[in-house]
């Protein structure tokens, strides 16, 4: 289909195995066991399951930090793997990151001015001039004060940690930005603001978005598709709307189950 | 920016570190001046005047056997000593930062060659491979600094290897990556600033003992060679004359001691700077319960307590603060709420709200210093636990009041297996036998419905999962029949399948036993699920209280009205979530009056004015807003 930009087929992925040096098979697990995905441009697939199930595995692997044991991933028909081993700067201007732990992700000895000018100069080769001004239209992307590209990463809060982990994602320019548990971390009221900025975001931007949740309503919310996760499979996937009114599988039904009353719509009670 | 002072005057302010930075720096001063001061050469012998005492005319600290200057050899030799320990230092710690830092970073087949050959260096003893080096190399100055050189290698091989590690999978390692930087880039810019100190620690702290392991080098007729002056050379040469001319050897020894100790305090000084987890101050023991202001300071301006005297839990007034520096932090600022027999409360709020402050102030648990309860009271049953003997106040913890915590891996301790740690609760609480509490402990254990619970209360904590470990901090909790659970964000850690299990049995267990709960969260859903009452709290102030199914049905407050609104509803996706602009409140500067007021959409002049009073919205339905007031 011309309208994927990502493309996931049969991909495996085990930790540990291999042997030990006298030649006794070391134990392996499968984090990821033959998952096949789409998704298309402009849209959001969020990717829903438990601890352990293998979802950030998947989203590691789909940004080229972790290789796929078996199976391919491709971006814009290239494949993820390959430019990770050849030409990581081509990979990363398609696609990025955001991270759960929004001040783990910044380094704590730089500005967030050297945090933002990294993909711009190593990405793009922006002169220094270019790269000032990128960096403050960046920063007012996020709702940021420009002045604040001077501070350290703990001068700020944990929701503007966050917009300014988004904004070195949007610095690449990438077309598909996949989101770790992006809000996970955050209090409800500056979660919905995150959540508000990477919608609008997308409508400015037409960004393509993998947004990867444990919280089906945040995922409710922001994605155009699901999929669920259970054990490094994927056991339902289809438009929210479906999976949300009809779920097939009994693990979706019981994740849906799971969620406390008052955060379910329908007569209140 | 911050109000953390300079690194400059944290060295400095510290005395014991002022003195050794004094000490040193004289020192240097005195050896970095001795080409241009006016000293004897340190070389030329006299053996007319030798063995002269300290205060000779012309010699002021004496001569040695041959006649030679000892002031001008003490100089010119602790300029050497300083020289070569220094140097033996920063090539140790960077050849041993490189071979740690590429170890941990490559990982793997890298990591192994490198590591191993850092663990057949330290087979050896190591002041015998320093001696094997020199043996082998040929005694000198420069051969001896190569030994001390080689065998300090593995220190910082080690201490750096472990620092990277922490590192190196760090977020923001596979942000660099992700932003296109290389391998050499990312080491350069990414990890090595983030390794530094960790460096700095291990340079400042070894080159004293450097200096005094060159000395033994020396001393041992190993490292520096006559006529050469070093101070390990000349207490060796001093060394035999111990009887007739003391002086020879005891002035190196008092130079080498100042400077070791010296270096020694400023390298603690500069740990402390650059680590301040390993600062004592950090290390500050907690008092068994929190301090409080007195009993009359506390009460002044409460209402008499009437029936809330008769309850089993009764906060009145509570204010909670925590002295920081200069800053006081105002955690809790009257908070009030009372808990009946069998009630399920709920406490709601965004992080710093003074939710959890509230829920250990109760059993005192807020950590002394910095913590300090300043107004208000506890009443269990009439009685204030604020002031209570502290023989009671532990009756009370663990007794009729008990506590679920967050991270039960955290709460339960790793080397003791559960079932003991729950025997442990009763025992301490009942006089039972061993046998008793062990078939009691297995009895709550089984009513929390962990699997198998006669076997695997033999087990420790890390054999369960994240769910198993917070039921049997729930039996823990349950082991002496409390009246009251406080239940600090119990299901926060788990995950939502496993939630809706622990919030069931916690729901069964205290109708099955009538015990009152309150319970803290960050996540209306769960109240809602759980709780009969529920206390909105803001700024460290309850800011709507009332049913649940009121305050969450028709709430009064804007901060609750919005926090709902911030909520996405599952099944309800279309409904708009509307985020409240702007941040929460440091509590160490809450605004004037409504503490919600600068965020809020509906504010007016009044809400900034005045301190605001909970308001009735209807007979048990209260709302801290002037809206509702007027």
């Amino acid at each position: 289909m011309s309208g994927m930009v990502l493309t996931t087929r049969d991909v495996v992925r085990e930790f540990g195995g291999g042997r030990k040096w006298f030649g006794t098979p070391r134990p392996h697990v499968r984090a990821v066991d033959g998952v096949s995905l789409d998704v298309a441009r402009g849209r959001t697939l969020g990717i829903v399951g438990e601890s352990g199930c293998g979802k950030s595995t998947m989203a590691r692997m789909m940004v080229g930090l972790l290789l796929p044991t078996s199976g391919t991933i491709e971006i814009d028909g290239a494949s993820v793997a390959d430019l990770a081993r050849t030409d990581r700067r081509t990979l990363h201007r398609k696609v990025q990151m955001v991270f759960q732990d929004p001040l783990g992700s910044l380094n704590p000895r730089k500005t967030v001015q050297q945090i933002l000018e990294a993909p711009l100069k190593a990405l793009h080769g922006m002169g220094r001039a270019a790269r000032r001004d990128r960096v403050a239209e960046l920063m007012s992307l996020v709702s940021l004060r420009a002045e604040f590209a001077e501070r350290y990463p703990h001068e700020f809060s944990g929701g503007q940690s966050q917009r300014i982990g988004i904004a070195r994602a949007l610095a690449a320019n990438p077309e598909v930005i996949v989101l770790d548990e992006p809000v996970s971390a955050l209090d409800v009221s500056v979660q919905a603001q995150v959540l508000m900025l990477l919608a609008d975001l997308q409508a400015r931007l037409g960004l393509t978005y993998v947004f990867i949740s444990h919280d089906l309503a945040v995922v409710e919310t922001i994605s155009d598709e699901v999929a669920v996760m259970y054990f490094g499979k994927v056991v339902e996937r289809g438009p929210r709307a479906r999976i949300f009114a009809d779920p097939q599988h009994e693990y979706t039904k019981l994740l849906l189950a799971s969620i406390p009353g008052a955060r379910r719509a329908g007569p209140p009670g | 920016m911050s109000g953390r002072p300079s690194a400059w005057r944290l060295l400095t302010q510290n005395g014991v570190v002022a003195f050794g930075l004094a000490l040193l720096g004289v020192m240097v001063l005195i050896v970095l001046l001795a080409p241009v001061l006016p000293l004897l050469d340190p070389n030329v012998t006299d053996v007319a005047h030798r063995l002269k005492p300290p205060l000779y005319p012309g010699h002021w600290l004496g001569t040695d056997q041959v006649g030679r200057d000892i002031l001008s050899r003490l100089i010119w030799g602790t300029r050497l000593s300083l020289v070569v320990g220094l140097t033996a230092a920063l090539v140790a710690a960077a050849i041993g930062s490189a071979i740690g830092l590429s170890s941990a970073f490559y990982g793997g087949l890298a990591d192994t060659l490198l590591m191993r050959g850092i663990d057949m260096l330290m087979a050896f003893p190591y002041l015998l491979l320093a001696l094997a080096i020199v043996a082998a190399l040929g005694p000198g100055l420069f051969n001896a600094m190569m030994a001390i050189i080689v065998v300090n290698i593995p220190f910082f091989a080690r201490g750096v290897r472990g620092g990277t590690l922490s590192v190196v999978n760090a977020d923001f390692m596979a942000a660099a990556r992700l932003s296109g930087l290389s391998d050499w880039q990312i080491i350069a810019t990414e990890l090595f600033p983030n390794v530094l100190p960790g460096i700095v620690i291990g340079v400042s702290t070894t080159v004293g003992w450097m200096i005094l392991e060159t000395a033994g080098l020396s001393f041992l007729g190993l490292g520096a060679q006559p006529p050469q002056a070093d101070l390990g050379g000349m207490l060796g040469e001093g060394r035999n004359l111990i009887q007739v001319a003391p002086h020879v050897a005891t002035i190196p020894g008092i130079v080498i001691l100042l400077l070791a100790v010296g270096i020694n305090l400023v390298g603690d000084g500069l740990r402390d700077v650059l680590d301040p987890k390993l600062k004592s101050g950090g290390l500050a023991r907690t008092h068994a319960r929190t301090a409080a202001a007195s009993s009359e300071a506390r009460r002044a301006g409460l209402q008499p307590a009437g029936d809330a005297a008769r309850q089993p839990l009764a906060v009145r007034g509570l204010h909670t603060q925590f002295t920081v520096g200069r800053n006081v932090y105002k955690a809790v600022g009257g908070v009030s709420f009372t808990v009946k027999p069998g009630e399920a409360v709920g406490l709601v709020g965004e992080s710093g709200s003074g939710k959890t402050v509230t829920a250990l102030s109760i059993a005192g648990l807020v950590a002394t210093p910095p913590g300090k309860i300043t107004r208000g009271e506890i009443l269990h049953h009439g009685e204030d636990l604020v002031d209570v003997p502290m023989q009671r106040l532990q009756a009370v913890r663990g007794g009729t009041i008990a506590y679920v915590f967050q991270d039960p891996l955290t709460t339960l301790n790793p080397l003791i297996p559960v079932g003991e740690q729950v025997a442990e609760t009763i025992r301490r609480h009942q006089n039972l036998p061993r046998a008793e509490a062990w078939r009691k402990a297995v009895a709550l254990l089984e009513s929390v419905r962990l699997p198998d619970a006669a076997n695997r209360a033999r087990s420790y904590p890390h054999e369960f999962s994240g769910g198993q470990r917070q039921r049997i901090g729930i039996a823990m909790a349950l082991a002496n029949n409390p009246e009251v659970i406080v239940a600090d964000e119990p299901t926060t850690a788990l995950d939502v399948t496993t939630q809706a299990q622990v919030l069931a049995l916690l729901n069964d267990l205290r109708r099955e036993r009538n015990a009152a709960l309150v319970f803290i969260s960050h996540d209306v859903g769960v109240i809602a699920e759980l709780c009969d009452t529920v206390h909105v709290m803001y700024g460290g102030k309850v800011v709507e209280s009332g049913p649940v199914a009121a305050v969450l049905q028709t709430p009064a407050h804007p901060y609750t009205q919005r926090l709902l609104a911030c909520v996405p509803v599952l099944g309800n996706p279309e409904r708009k979530i509307e985020p409240i602009p702007g941040l929460p409140p440091a509590t160490n500067a809450l605004p004037e009056g409504c503490a919600f007021a600068p965020r809020c959409h509906l504010a007016e002049a009044r809400c900034s004015a005045a301190e605001i009073e909970l308001a009735p919205v209807s007979a048990d339905h209260f709302a801290r807003c002037v809206r509702v007031a007027a």
